[in-house]
């Protein structure tokens, strides 16, 4: 309810789309706590929200529109399960187990108390149950807890609508056939293993925007947005462990670099030619911030690890003053964490930087076996430039073929094409 | 709320109940003994080894059934027993099944009981 005083003087459509954008996964989140019932929680949310659209307009907005649509939602959530006899015999079921919890007086209590408890932990921690499949964590997190629409997810996610559509049912009868419950686990090991996912699928998101090598710039950018706002939304809920605020941090210092990513023509510019004084500052203040709290603590794991590396990156002024030798020491520790052949690469890379370019070379190719890496298209982009900055401009002009063979996206082609021009080279064989 | 766990087994697995780390009887009479002091036991069967079983299909609906001996050649793995759980939600059941000694070196898979 932060925008109690603000939103006075707005016209209420403004107000209830912002309360849509801000309060609609709280408002469902609520509901499928108090009904256990994820399909009667979302229409009674829609039904609240098209009935402040028809009131708020002529009646104003109320001093509290949570609490205002909170309350009608669950009218016409009570309703429903009047008229319909399935739903009853299920909510009487839930009567049964949980008692006190959906007692009607709590209610009021609760809006004369006047803070709502916001029960979005529970949608955030549900929606990535192990038993639901890691694509659909992504999807359900999208649709329950960033509020966007089919359409919308179906369009970031690159997939066909009906696609994305027959995934969403498919997860919620898998949530309700199992009855995978929604809420925060109890016992404190359990909600230790469960966030890990949580992150996870918050940085897939991420990833899926930033990495985006086709689609529309614009929805693809709505999808880093709405993976910050998650990891935003789980660091506020959750801010006893050292990951989410590690997690957040890296999302934002990776993204504070987007505005010098890309040239004017829409080419990805490579992080020794960006121009630094384009990153955005409010973020890498806000970022690095971020890390130093969480590095300080002893269950720093891979989010924080990688944030400090992030850190590094923006904390220098110039890429030549980038402190190499410390990035490499954090990969090592990220590795220590567990194999991964795309970090034994950064970490070559890096080598190449802090000592000589011959000694991450010779650390790339010991690499080159690798089924993953060799299918990547920055591994051969590293290698072309090492290649080059060793004397070798015809093995860097193999590996710069290799890259383009395998990139995906038009613009990263294009930039690829221009390095081979560069080196003399016709770009198309 | 009904699940049942099926406790799968795998003909290919050669530790299946070979090797020091393979779960002995005692330990399924304890778990099932842990079940029934919380009151969430619903019923369960142990069953004998899969190639004492005797399999029967039907190619459609009218088809003569063929009646072969042991499991169906094509799967490698095997129920080896049920247990079915008399508990709230898939989280309890997995708590279960967690403790459950068939899940060492095999597989549990839970699902609910339709209701029909």
């Amino acid at each position: 309810m932060t925008h109690r005083a603000a939103h006075e003087d707005l016209p209420a459509d403004d107000v209830l789309a912002r309360v849509h954008r801000e309060e609609h996964s709280r408002l469902l989140a609520t509901l499928v706590r108090r009904f256990g019932d994820l399909d009667l929680a979302e229409d009674a949310a829609q039904e609240a929200m098209e009935s402040a659209l028809r009131t708020w307009p002529q009646q104003g907005v109320p001093q509290r529109p949570l609490a205002w649509l909170t309350t009608v939602a669950k009218r016409s959530a009570l309703d429903r399960v009047r008229r319909d006899a399935t739903a009853a015999r299920r909510l009487a079921e839930l009567h049964l187990r949980e008692g006190a919890t959906v007692a009607p007086s709590a209610d009021a209590e609760a809006l004369v108390a006047g803070d709502l408890p916001d029960d979005r932990l529970a949608m955030l921690l549900g929606c990535c149950h192990p038993a639901i499949a890691p694509v659909d964590r992504i999807t359900l997190m999208l649709r329950f807890v960033a509020s966007l629409s089919t359409a919308e997810i179906a369009q970031s996610l690159l997939v066909p609508v009906p696609t994305l559509q027959a995934r969403i049912t498919r997860a919620k009868k898998r949530i309700a056939t199992n009855r995978i419950p929604l809420t925060v686990p109890t016992d404190p090991a359990e909600r230790a293993r469960r966030l890990p996912l949580v992150l996870t699928a918050i940085s897939l998101i991420f990833t899926e925007g930033y990495a985006a090598t086709s689609g529309d710039t614009a929805i693809r950018r709505e999808l880093t947005d709405e993976a910050i706002r998650l990891a935003r939304i789980t660091h506020r809920l959750a801010p006893g462990p050292a990951e989410p605020g590690g997690l957040l941090s890296l999302l934002l210092l990776t993204d504070a670099r987007s505005p010098a990513r890309e040239d004017a023509e829409g080419i990805p510019v490579p992080l020794e030619e960006q121009d630094r004084s384009r990153w955005d500052a409010t973020l890498i203040e806000e970022g690095l911030e971020l890390v130093r709290e969480a590095a300080g603590r002893p269950d720093a794991d891979r989010f924080t690890i990688q944030a400090s590396i992030a850190a590094l990156h923006a904390e220098a002024p110039r890429f030549a003053d980038t402190d190499w030798a410390q990035i490499v020491v954090l990969y090592d520790l990220l590795l220590s964490r567990g194999e991964d052949p795309v970090v034994r690469m950064n970490r070559a890379i890096a080598v190449g930087r802090a000592q000589h370019p011959a000694d991450g070379l010779a650390l790339l190719e010991a690499l080159a076996g690798d089924p993953e890496l060799m299918h990547h298209h920055p591994f051969h982009i590293a290698l072309a430039l090492f290649q080059d900055e060793t004397g070798n401009p015809e093995e860097a002009a193999a590996s710069w073929r290799r890259a383009l063979e395998l990139a995906g996206g038009a613009a990263e082609r294009q930039f690829i094409e221009r390095r081979l021009r560069s080196l003399g080279e016709a770009p198309t064989a | 709320m009904k699940y049942v766990l099926l406790l799968m087994g795998n003909l290919a697995d050669d530790r299946c109940g070979e090797t020091d780390d393979a779960p002995g009887p005692e330990e399924f009479m304890a778990f099932d003994a842990a079940l029934e002091k919380a009151g969430v036991l619903a019923g369960g069967f142990a069953l004998t080894d899969p190639e004492e079983g005797t399999s029967l299909t039907k190619a459609d609906r009218d088809a003569e059934p063929v009646i072969t001996a042991g499991p169906y050649a094509e799967s490698r793995e095997f129920v080896g027993g049920t247990i079915v759980l008399e508990v709230d939600t898939l989280d309890e059941a997995l708590v279960w099944a967690a403790k459950c000694p068939g899940a060492i070196g095999g597989r549990i898979e839970v699902r609910p009981l339709l209701d029909l």
